[in-house]
């Protein structure tokens, strides 16, 4: 089971080091991590997702929060959220393939941010799942580079 | 007030109370050295950057108190690390000092660089590398607030040289610091108190199971209050011998691998186990799916993590035990408590005890266990403390010595370091002079930092080593002879063609200008042990063992604790 969980941590050097040397050091499994600034100065927010049963995700949350440079722990299992990922995809594109691959980025709401004589580069943002879907769709047309950002996110609703 | 960070560490220790440390200077600590040199904080050096370590740590298990270590950068810190697992893993409060190569320095692979903080991360409780001066006089504060604080731990602050020479303002009267991190839950949960006290009511065969977290809290009071009120029997994990007094009809010995037969089959049997202050350590359960497969489970700790790790709890209380029991005790304090419940249970117990006894071969061969017996029977377990070392001396000293009182027995428990022992009990003695201080100790383990001899010497810190020779790392020794078909596979110490005994520990003790002694047969045992114990300075006595004792009972690795071998 994948799970998303949002810590909110000092902003200062060596932490990211603690958080995932911790996440090795016990055998968890990040399936992706991201860290950015919040709205705080000198708190960012970790967004990791997890693979694992209840009782690892239980020790994650737990191992988390003991940690001092940890503020808070956010596990979305109670709530709702909203999560985003950001995908950059560099397809093989000539004359005749381009139109039909610009129709799919039209589908997924995908921006064309990159064009050269033999591809195109694609941005798209969305949740895991829909960017599962437009890499596959892609596929076909053959694809030279790609990368994800990692997934972020954040509770609905008020604060 | 302006001051040099050098003097600003001074200040923030002198602060914090700290009356002693251990440690060996060098390039990178120089300038804090040199304050030292004209301060009142007492430094006593050591031979080696480990013994540095295990002596703070010793002086913190005996007293309470943070013990702090110093070290300088690189090879004077990665020599540390050894004596700060050990005290990470037994909740040691440590306070350790590094120096580091100058800011502008570090990332360069400067000489004597190494990425202390880096590599001390995942044995510390919190590690800092101070890069601005204006940060350090908070940053001390805070590695002390959380080493002695909640599950105490060591924290490690790593200082460049540069900023020991840096100036700043000092402020000498800033209040407390907090961590907005950290706030240690102190208080259980009155709904799973109350839930707990109903278990606690109705079981017929529970059993305390308690641990270090006991003498952390200072909580044996409460606990020998609770155990004699509801009259339920108490085992004691290897970290929480002391906490409960070993000759108390209640005390059923330690659990798990080298447990008492009574205290496994209590386990085993229970229907309630009642856990303070402990983590369900696999040298404890045994194998899991087999562990107390009848008993329901309140675990009290003050560390979340612990709970439902490697057991799920019934009844999980996250909370300091002294602060949890109290809670208890009150919530029980209307109840109407039926003494008789456990009464058979208990008569079980005891004939378990009588039965199955801790016990050796008492013919005409020099036994470890007689040794240990003999200090016991000399001092009555008074005013003494005993550190061991680890191996089969360490059981050796827990099976065959009665403890009464918390921090009378300090021993790494978690790590299981060789070598912690002797320099373990010279920090003991230096917060306890008024105490006996004995390390029980392996002829393997003692060769790991007798080194610290000349600190015992030139310090005139009085301690007693009594060497259980075997010539052998003889707990791999046991595993091999049960386990690997007596291949003696690299654990014979001694010299194979000559059968003698490298060193001979009574000149070494000898060359440090201290007593040595050495005991062949039984008759001279209590002689030398008297001996010892009488003369001023530091007494290193060598028994001579048979070889091949083995300790007694055993479950065998990965084994369910019903599965117990006698080997006596
Ligand atoms: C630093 C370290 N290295 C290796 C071990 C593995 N080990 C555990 S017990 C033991 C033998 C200890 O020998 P000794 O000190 O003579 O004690 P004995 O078991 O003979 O009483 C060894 C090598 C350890 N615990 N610590
Ligand atoms: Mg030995």
């Amino acid at each position: 089971m994948k799970h998303t969980i949002s810590a909110l941590v000092e902003n200062r050097p060596g932490v990211l080091a603690k958080i995932s040397g911790l996440f090795s050091a016990r055998g968890f499994n990040i399936s992706s991590l991201t860290v950015g600034e919040t709205e705080v100065p000198d708190v960012s927010r970790m967004t990791i997702v997890v693979t694992g049963d209840d009782r690892t995700l239980e020790q994650v949350v737990k191992q988390l929060n003991k940690l001092p440079d940890v503020l808070k722990v956010i596990d979305f299992k109670n709530e709702e959220f909203i999560e985003r990922d950001l995908l950059l995809i560099k397809v093989s594109a000539t004359k005749e393939t381009r139109r039909e691959i610009f129709e799919v980025a039209n589908v997924f709401r995908a921006n064309v941010v990159d064009i050269s004589l033999d591809s195109c580069t694609l941005e798209l943002t969305g949740k895991e799942t829909k960017i599962q879907a437009f890499v596959k769709i892609l596929e076909p047309y053959g694809i030279k580079e790609m990368v994800r950002a990692g997934i972020v996110a954040l509770a609905r609703g008020k604060k | 007030m302006e001051l040099k960070g050098s003097e600003i560490i001074i200040k923030c220790l002198e602060k914090e109370g700290v009356d002693v440390i251990f440690g060996i200077p060098g390039g990178s600590v120089i300038p804090l050295f040199d304050k030292l040199y004209s301060s009142k904080v007492r430094v006593i050096l050591t031979r080696h950057e480990q013994g540095a370590a295990h002596m703070a740590d010793g002086y913190a298990r005996a007293s309470g108190k943070v013990g702090v270590c110093v070290a300088t950068s690189g090879p004077g810190a990665t020599n540390l690390t050894t004596g700060i697992a050990t005290a990470y893993m037994d909740s040691v409060p440590l306070v350790a000092i590094t120096g580091q190569v100058a800011t502008h320095l570090v990332g360069n692979d400067a000489f004597q660089e190494a990425d202390t903080t880096g590599i001390t991360r995942p044995i510390t409780k919190q590690n800092y590398l101070v890069t601005d001066v204006r940060e350090l006089q908070d940053t001390i504060a805070k590695a002390f607030l959380l080493a002695r604080t909640g599950r105490p731990g060591p924290v490690l602050i790593d200082i460049p040289v540069n900023i020991q020479n840096e100036t700043c303002k000092f402020d000498p009267h800033k209040k407390n610091i907090e961590i907005r991190g950290y706030k240690p839950t102190l208080k259980g949960h009155p709904k799973q108190i109350r839930n707990a006290c109903d278990l606690m009511l109705q079981a017929k065969k529970p059993i305390l199971y308690a641990g270090g977290g006991i003498i952390i809290s200072d909580a044996s009071k409460e606990l020998k209050k609770l155990a004699e009120k509801l009259n339920v029997p108490v085992t004691l994990t290897l970290m929480g011998i002391g906490a409960f007094p070993g000759d108390h009809k209640l005390f059923v010995g330690m659990p798990g691998m080298h447990g008492t037969q009574t205290a496994n089959y209590a386990i085993q049997n229970s229907d309630l186990i009642i856990a303070v202050g402990v983590r369900f350590d696999d040298r404890v359960t045994g194998r899991l799916d087999k562990f107390a497969p009848h008993a329901k489970i309140i675990h009290i700790d003050i560390d979340p993590t612990s709970i439902s790790k490697n057991v799920s709890a019934h009844i999980p209380i996250v909370g300091d035990c002294k602060v949890v029991l109290n809670q208890i005790l009150e919530c029980l304090k209307n109840k109407k408590i039926e003494a008789n419940k456990t009464k058979d249970w208990l008569k079980k117990l005891d004939e378990i005890r009588k039965q199955k006894p801790l016990t050796y071969r008492k013919d005409s061969l020099l036994r470890p266990q007689f040794v240990v017996e003999t200090l016991y029977n000399l001092t009555q377990g008074k005013n003494v403390i005993i550190t061991t070392e680890v191996g089969q001396n360490q059981m050796w000293a827990e099976q065959f010595f009665v403890y009464r009182e918390p921090r009378t027995f300090l021993t790494s428990g978690g790590l299981g370091t060789m070598g912690y022992g002797f320099p373990a009990a010279i920090g003991a003695k230096v917060a306890r002079p008024d105490r006996e201080v004995i390390d029980i100790a392996g002829d393997g383990s003692f060769q790991m930092n007798i080194q610290e001899l000349a600190t015992a010497k030139v310090n005139g810190i009085k301690v007693i080593v009594l060497i259980l020779n075997n010539r052998y790392l003889g707990m791999v020794r046991q595993w091999q002879e049960l386990f690997y078909g007596k291949r003696y596979s690299s654990v014979f110490l001694g010299d194979l063609k000559a059968r003698e005994y490298w060193p001979d520990f009574k000149k070494v003790a000898e060359s440090y200008g201290l007593i040595g002694l050495r005991v062949e047969k039984k008759k001279d045992v209590e002689p030398a042990i008297k001996e010892a114990l009488k003369a001023k300075e530091t007494c290193v006595i060598d028994f001579r063992i048979h070889e091949e004792e083995n300790v007694s009972p055993m479950v065998p690795g990965g084994a369910s604790l019903d599965q117990i071998l006698e080997l006596a």
